[in-house]
C-alpha cells in the first residue's frame, strides 16, 4: 500500500517517455494507477470515477497530444485538477456585520470538534478577537470539563450553564449563549456540539434545531483526515443535516495520506477552511490546497520536511553547525552525531527518506531498510573518542580496529562508514565554499556518488518548479534550451548513469528535474526555499 | 537563511546512513531482472507447460484406475482445472479458458470489487481477493452471481477467521489481577470502550480497577472516573501531566493490594507516526506489570481501531504492534455507515483478531466480534 502515484505513474511513464504522443491505451494505463492512487489515499470511490473521467478526458484532449511531453502534462493535469478541487475556493472566515460572528462546529464523534473550538478561539484572540466557547455537547462524558480546560488554555470565555453527561438542552444553551455574548461583549461564538452519526436521526434534527437557533454565520463539518470510504455519506448527512459551510481536515499530522479532504471538497462542493495539525493550541493553520495534492498523491514534499526538521532540530546546534560550515571549518562526526539525534527525531528514516522526491521509486526496497541501521551507524561513531570524532583524519589502522571492537562490528564497516562521510564532507565543502548554491543548482558534482538512479526522477515530480530542489549537473554548460534535445540529454545522462555506478549523479535531493530550467526562476519558489538560491541564478 | 543549512545536514546525514543501500539495491534489482528472464524463458519454450499438462492428466488416470472408487466425472473436471488453474503457465491458463466459460459479465465482477473497496477493504486486499474468486469461479464453473457473493462470502470468512481465540483475557496468573492496557489514535473511542468494558466485566461479577493513563487530553481522567461510577468501578488518576506509565504502576499496584480481577488502563490518543509519543506508551506497557513481579507481563493490549478510518488503519495496527504487541483489536463505531473492512487487511497482516465491537454511544454498546455477522453487514 505505499506504491506511490508518483513511482507508478514513473514506471508507467518509463516506456512512454519519447514517444511523440499518447496513445488510448496509454492513457488507460495511466488512469488504473491514477484511480488505484486515489483509492490507496482513501478518496471516495465514485469520487474517483468521477475524476479519473476527467482526467481521461483531458488526457485524451489536444492538450496532451499536444505537449512537448505527454507523461509530465499527465502529472500536471492531475495535480491541477487536484488542486482545482481542493482549493477552488479557499477562503476566510465569514464574519457577521454586526457581531457576534456565530461558528458552530458539528462532526462525528471523535473527530476532534473540541479540540478545535479551542485552537479556534487561540486563532482568533490572536487576530485580536474576543471569541467565547459554548458548551452544547452535553452527550459524552465530561465533554463540558474538557472544553472548559481548553477555554482556559486558550484564555477563551466558556459559557457552560449545564454540567454535561446527558443533563441539560444543548438548544437551549446554544440559544441563551448568544445573549451572554452580547452582554459580555464577545465578537465571536464557538458553539461545540456532541459528536453525532450521519445516520442518528434523532441527533442530526438536533444539530439542525441547534442551528437554526443561533443562525450561525459559519458553520464547520470536522472531519478526520484518516476516515476512509465512508466520508461521502458522512459529509452527504451533514450537508443536509446541518448544511455546513466549510471543512476542517483535523489529524492532518499523522500520516494517512487524507483522501477524504478531495471526497469531502468534490462532493459537497465547500470548501476546506482549516487543518488542525497537533495537539496543542497553536497547531491549527489555514488549509493548503497544494500541499494536500502532493500528501494525496504522495509525491515527495520537500516542504514538510523542513518544517519537520526545524521543528525537531536543535535550534542552536543547527545555529552553531551553521557558522562552523561557514567559517570554512568542516563538519565532523560531533556534528553528525548530534544531527542525527534530531533526525531520529522526526521518525522513521524510510519515511524521510520517502518524502525526498526521487526516492519514491526506491520505496519498495526502502521498505526492507533496516532502521537499526542508523544504530550500527551511530554505535560506531560513538565508539571513537571526541578526539578521534573531532578530527577522523588520525584514524588509522590500530584505531579502527579498536573502534569496530567497540561497536561490535567490521573494520570494513569503519572503514565504509568513513569513506562516505569524507564524502559527505565534501559535499558540504563545496556547498558552502561556492558562495551557496553555484548555478542555481546544488553542487553536486562528484559529492553524491553511488546513488545509482536518484538524480532525475522521471515524470514524477517533473514540471512543477516548486519542488526544484536542484537540477540536473554534471555537465559544467547548464542544459540546453531545446527541450528535445535537452530530454535526449537527459537520457544519456541516465544510461550513463545506470551504466557506471561511480558516475556522479543527481543534487542531493535526487535532482529533480525541473524541465523547464531555461524559465528557472527563484522568485516562483515558495517561501521555504527562499534562502536556497541566495543570489537568484547565477 | 536556516534550511539550506538544515537541507544540508539532512542530506548529508542520509547520505552517510544510506549509501550501501544505494548499492545492495543495485544489487538486488539486477538480480530480480535475472530472475525475470529465466521465467519469461521458460514460458518461451513452453515445454514445461505441457509436461505438466500430461502430468495432470495422467494423474487424473493413475486415480480413476486405482482400486478405490473412481470419482465421479465432475468433480474430476473441477480438479483437472484447478490444477490448471494453480500452473503459471501461458498453455495451462489457454486450456482452463477453455474449459472453463466464465459466463459473469465484467459488470458483475466490478460491481463485487466496488462493495469491497467502498467497505475500505482496500485495493490490494480486493484486488487479490476477486482474482482468486474468479479462478474459484472457472474452477468451478459457476454462472450465478449470487452464487459468487455466497462463494466471496465464504472466503472473507476464511480470511477473518472464525476459529480465532476472541475472548478477553480478563484472569491472570494466580492471585494476580490481569492487566489490559487499551491504545489507539486520538478519538477512536478508547476511553469509552474501557467504561464498556469495565462494565462487561462487572456483569461478570469481577473486581475491577481502571488507571486513568490519559493524562494529557484535557478532562479524560474525569471522563474516566464518570464512566467507572457509573458501575462503582474505582478509578486511580494522577494530576493531569503526569507521567501515564508511574499511572499505570500505581494502578497494577493497587489492584494487586486490592485484590481487583482486572485492571484496565487507559491511555492517551496517539498518531502513530509521533515517535515520542510511541516509546512513552512501550514504557506505559514495561512499567505497568512491573508490581507484579518478574514474569508477569501485560495480559491483553487492545487497540481501538474506528470503523470510518481508511487505509490509514493498516499503518496504525502495523506501527502500534511494533510498539507495545497488541494482542486485539476493537472495532469502534460501527454503528454508523462504516464497516471497517480495514480490519480484514490488518487480521490478515498482522494475524491480531478482533475481539470486541463498539455499537454506540450506549453504555452497554459493546458487542463480542463475529466473523460471519461482520462479512455479512461487510458485504450488505
Amino acid at each position: 500500500m505505499f506504491n506511490s502515484l508518483s513511482d507508478r505513474l514513473t514506471a508507467t511513464f518509463k516506456n512512454l517517455r519519447g514517444k511523440g504522443r499518447l496513445s488510448e491505451a496509454d492513457v488507460d494505463a495511466t488512469i488504473r494507477e491514477i484511480r488505484r492512487a486515489l483509492l490507496d489515499a482513501d478518496v471516495a470511490l465514485p469520487v474517483v470515477r468521477a475524476f479519473t473521467g476527467r482526467i481521461r478526458e483531458r488526457a485524451l484532449s489536444e492538450e496532451v497530444s499536444a505537449a512537448l511531453n505527454p507523461g509530465q502534462q499527465v502529472v500536471k493535469i492531475v495535480n491541477d485538477e487536484l488542486v482545482g478541487i481542493l482549493g477552488g475556493q479557499t477562503r476566510r472566515l465569514n464574519l457577521a456585520k454586526r457581531p457576534p460572528t456565530v461558528i458552530m462546529l458539528a462532526g462525528l464523534q471523535g473527530a476532534g470538534k473540541t479540540t478545535l473550538a479551542g485552537k479556534l478561539a487561540h486563532w482568533l484572540k490572536s487576530e485580536g478577537h474576543r471569541p467565547m466557547l459554548v458548551a452544547a455537547d452535553l452527550q459524552r462524558p465530561n465533554a463540558v470539563n474538557q472544553l472548559q480546560i481548553v477555554g482556559e488554555r486558550a484564555a477563551a470565555y466558556v459559557y457552560a450553564p449545564e454540567p454535561g453527561n446527558g443533563v441539560g438542552d444543548p438548544i437551549q444553551v446554544a440559544t441563551d449563549s448568544i445573549e451572554v455574548a452580547k452582554s459580555k461583549l464577545h465578537d465571536v461564538v464557538i458553539v461545540d456540539t456532541a459528536g453525532r452519526l450521519g445516520i442518528d436521526e434523532e441527533l442530526m434534527k438536533q444539530a439542525a434545531d441547534i442551528r437554526s437557533a443561533v443562525n450561525p454565520d459559519e458553520v464547520l463539518f470536522v472531519i478526520d483526515a484518516m476516515i476512509g470510504q465512508d466520508a461521502v455519506k458522512t459529509a452527504e448527512a451533514f450537508l443536509d443535516g446541518v448544511d455546513f459551510t466549510g471543512v476542517v481536515l483535523s489529524k492532518l499530522d499523522g500520516d494517512s495520506r487524507g483522501g477524504a479532504a478531495l471526497s469531502v471538497a468534490e462532493v459537497t462542493g465547500k470548501p476546506i477552511m482549516f487543518a488542525s495539525t497537533g495537539e496543542s493550541m497553536k497547531d491549527f493553520e489555514q488549509f493548503h490546497p497544494d500541499r494536500m495534492a502532493d500528501r494525496i498523491l504522495d509525491m515527495g514534499d520537500i516542504l514538510t520536511l523542513i518544517e519537520q526538521a526545524e521543528k525537531n532540530f536543535d535550534e542552536k546546534e543547527t545555529e552553531k553547525l551553521k557558522k562552523k560550515v561557514e567559517a570554512g571549518e568542516d563538519f565532523d562526526l560531533n556534528d553528525f552525531l548530534t544531527q542525527m539525534a534530531g533526525l531520529k527525531k522526526m521518525g522513521s528514516m524510510k519515511k524521510m527518506l520517502g518524502m525526498m522526491p526521487g526516492m519514491s521509486q526506491y520505496k519498495d526496497q526502502l521498505e526492507n531498510f533496516d532502521e537499526r541501521e542508523v544504530d550500527r551507524v551511530e554505535a560506531i561513531v560513538r565508539s571513537m573518542t571526541p578526539t578521534e570524532r573531532s578530527n577522523p583524519k588520525i584514524l588509522n589502522g590500530s584505531r579502527r580496529a579498536r573502534i569496530a571492537k567497540g561497536a561490535g562490528t567490521t573494520v570494513t564497516a569503519v572503514n565504509q562508514l568513513m569513506e562516505r562521510f569524507t564524502q559527505a564532507q565534501k559535499m558540504m565543502r563545496q556547498m558552502t565554499r561556492g558562495g551557496g548554491m553555484p548555478g542555481g543548482g546544488m553542487p553536486g558534482g562528484g559529492g553524491m556518488p553511488q546513488m545509482p538512479g536518484m538524480g532525475g526522477m522521471p515524470g514524477g515530480a517533473g514540471g512543477r518548479k516548486k519542488k526544484g530542489g536542484g537540477k540536473k549537473k554534471g555537465r559544467k554548460g547548464g542544459q540546453s534550451g531545446n527541450p528535445a534535445k535537452r530530454a535526449q540529454e537527459a537520457k544519456e545522462l541516465a544510461d550513463k548513469r545506470a551504466g557506471k555506478t561511480k558516475d556522479p549523479v543527481g543534487s542531493a535531493f535526487g535532482g529533480v528535474d525541473l524541465g523547464k530550467d531555461e524559465e528557472f526562476d527563484p522568485a516562483n519558489l515558495p517561501k521555504g526555499f527562499g534562502g536556497i538560491f541566495p543570489g537568484g541564478k547565477k | 537563511m536556516d534550511q539550506p543549512i538544515i537541507l544540508l545536514i539532512v542530506a548529508a546525514i542520509v547520505f552517510i546512513l544510506v549509501v550501501a543501500l544505494g548499492i545492495s539495491l543495485r544489487v538486488n534489482a539486477q538480480k530480480k531482472g535475472l530472475r525475470d528472464k529465466h521465467s519469461i524463458d521458460a514460458d518461451v519454450t513452453g515445454e514445461l507447460s505441457i509436461d505438466e499438462v500430461t502430468e495432470a492428466v495422467e494423474e487424473e488416470k493413475a486415480e480413476a484406475r486405482g482400486s478405490e472408487v473412481p470419482t465421479e466425472p465432475a468433480s474430476r473436471l473441477v480438479r483437472l482445472r484447478e490444477r490448471l488453474a494453480k500452473s503459471n503457465t501461458g498453455l495451462g491458463r489457454g486450456l482452463l479458458n477453455l474449459l472453463s466459460r466464465d459466463n459473469l459479465d465484467e459488470s458483475t465482477w466490478e460491481e463485487i470489487e466496488d462493495t469491497l473497496i467502498l467497505a475500505d477493504v482496500g485495493v490490494d486486499p480486493t484486488t487479490e481477493l476477486v482474482d482468486r474468486l474468479r479462478e474459484r469461479v472457472k474452477v468451478l464453473g459457476t454462472r450465478d452471481p449470487e452464487e459468487v457473493r455466497g462463494l466471496l462470502r465464504e472466503e472473507l470468512i476464511t480470511l477473518v477467521d472464525p476459529t480465532m481465540d476472541r475472548s478477553l483475557a480478563s484472569t491472570g496468573a494466580g492471585d494476580d489481577p490481569a492487566v489490559i492496557l487499551v491504545v489507539g489514535v486520538n478519538g477512536s473511542g478508547k476511553t469509552t470502550t474501557v467504561g464498556k468494558i469495565a462494565r462487561v466485566l462487572v456483569a461478570e461479577d469481577k473486581t475491577v480497577l481502571l488507571g486513568a493513563a490519559d493524562t494529557f487530553r484535557a478532562a479524560a481522567a474525569e471522563q474516566l472516573a464518570t464512566w467507572g461510577d457509573r458501575v462503582g468501578v474505582e478509578t486511580v488518576r494522577k494530576e493531569e501531566g503526569a507521567d501515564p506509565a508511574s499511572v499505570a504502576y500505581s494502578a497494577v499496584e493497587r489492584g494487586q493490594t486490592d485484590g481487583a480481577d482486572v485492571v484496565l488502563v487507559d491511555t492517551a490518543g496517539r498518531l502513530q507516526n509521533k515517535v515520542g509519543l510511541m516509546d512513552e506508551l512501550g514504557k506505559v506497557k514495561r512499567v505497568a506489570t512491573r508490581p507484579l513481579g518478574e514474569g508477569h507481563d501485560i495480559d491483553e493490549v487492545l487497540l481501538v481501531l474506528d470503523a470510518t478510518t481508511g487505509q490509514n488503519g493498516m499503518q496504525q495496527a502495523k506501527v502500534f504492534a511494533e510498539a507495545v504487541d497488541i494482542t486485539g483489536i476493537v472495532l469502534t463505531k460501527l454503528d454508523g455507515t462504516a464497516k471497517g473492512g480495514i480490519v480484514v487487511a490488518v487480521q490478515r497482516e498482522l494475524g491480531v483478531p478482533v475481539k470486541l465491537i463498539g455499537l454506540g454511544e450506549g453504555a452497554d454498546d459493546l458487542a463480542p466480534f463475529t466473523a460471519e455477522g461482520f462479512v455479512d453487514a461487510l458485504l450488505d
